[in-house]
């Protein structure tokens, strides 16, 4: 293997981890769906992690291997057109990746402000949190923009 | 060689490719949560069956869809039409050694993990759940290492 095919594995990894932990995101949004309690939500936490780790690795491998793919790799340059749409794409992914995270974020703070509270049983208040339209809707998005560089990186339009 | 593989891949080639690489990453992703939520479970009912439907709704289809692309662009970059004494290259032997391997654990996980959950009711099956989620890691493992040697095609 060439050092530019070992920098392409890395690559492709680092996609997979990045859709990994998209997945990992979208179990636990339909999980959380059903969660009314401050412990039921408040134990997803170290499963977010996993997914949060996974697409920063993802996210971060892509673009630095591609990148230096798109430098190194013969007959591909950064300006070609399904490149700046990937790295385009990319970044509307991780915004609305990051807006995802902040809208999760809430029912998990709630959870925490009524446990500290005392307040263990079901709340329907915290339900509604964990059921955010919005978190829905935005991971919908950011995962449409992830599944549009798969496509982009496979047909590769103009190349 | 990247270059090489890259330019000369015609356009039929590319849906039946999407498929594969789909499927694969989706698996990956379930085989992640699944084992990731039977791993953080502790005992949780709620947990333990969430990690095992994971495999089973997330995990199992995916691996059906990865198979049926990697069948689908096996067959079209002639792969299936190789003249006698030649043999598949070492990534895509590599490949149908997880694959097959893969499948076979999976549902031994399922199998293993179905009857944990089933038993659940009564107050046991965690054991077998952790079977499940112990092959689950192994598989994803295995997963990996097929990714690498699919995407960087050691010879």
């Amino acid at each position: 293997m060439s050092f530019d095919d070992w920098i392409l594995a890395l690559h492709v990894l680092s996609a997979f981890a990045y859709v990994a932990g998209m997945v990992v995101f979208w179990v636990l949004i339909v999980a959380v769906r059903k969660t009314d309690t401050p412990d039921g939500t408040i134990r997803m936490g170290p499963i977010v992690k996993v997914g949060t780790i996974g697409t920063g690795i993802g996210a971060a491998g892509t673009i630095v291997f591609g990148i230096w793919l798109a430098f190194s790799v013969g007959g591909y340059d950064i300006w070609d057109g399904w490149i700046i749409a990937a790295i385009v794409l990319w970044a509307v992914a991780g915004g609305i990746g990051g807006r995802t995270g902040k809208e999760y974020t809430k029912g998990m703070d709630k959870a925490r402000e009524l446990e500290g509270a005392g307040q263990t049983g079901p709340n329907a208040e915290l339900l509604a949190v964990n059921r955010t339209q919005t978190g829905l809707l935005l991971h919908a998005a950011a995962s449409a923009a992830l599944l549009l560089i798969l496509i982009d990186m496979i047909w590769k339009p103009g190349a | 060689m990247t270059s090489l593989l890259a330019a000369v891949r015609p356009h039929s080639w590319n849906f039946p490719l999407f498929v594969h690489v789909l499927g694969a990453m989706i698996l990956v992703g379930g085989l992640l949560t699944g084992a990731s939520i039977l791993a953080f479970a502790r005992g949780d009912v709620r947990y333990l069956r969430l990690g095992y439907w994971t495999l089973l709704f997330v995990a199992f289809p995916a691996y059906i869809v990865m198979r049926i692309g990697a069948m689908w662009i096996y067959s079209k970059e002639g792969w299936d039409d190789l003249p006698a004494g030649v043999d598949d290259p070492t990534w895509l032997v590599i490949g149908f050694i997880v694959a097959d391997a893969g499948a076979l654990l999976v549902l031994v996980a399922l199998i293993l993990g179905g009857i944990g959950v089933r038993r659940l009711r009564d107050g046991r099956g965690a054991g077998l759940l952790k079977a499940a989620m112990v092959i689950a890691w192994l598989v994803l493992a295995a997963a990996l290492v097929a990714v690498w040697a699919m995407a960087g095609k050691p010879n």
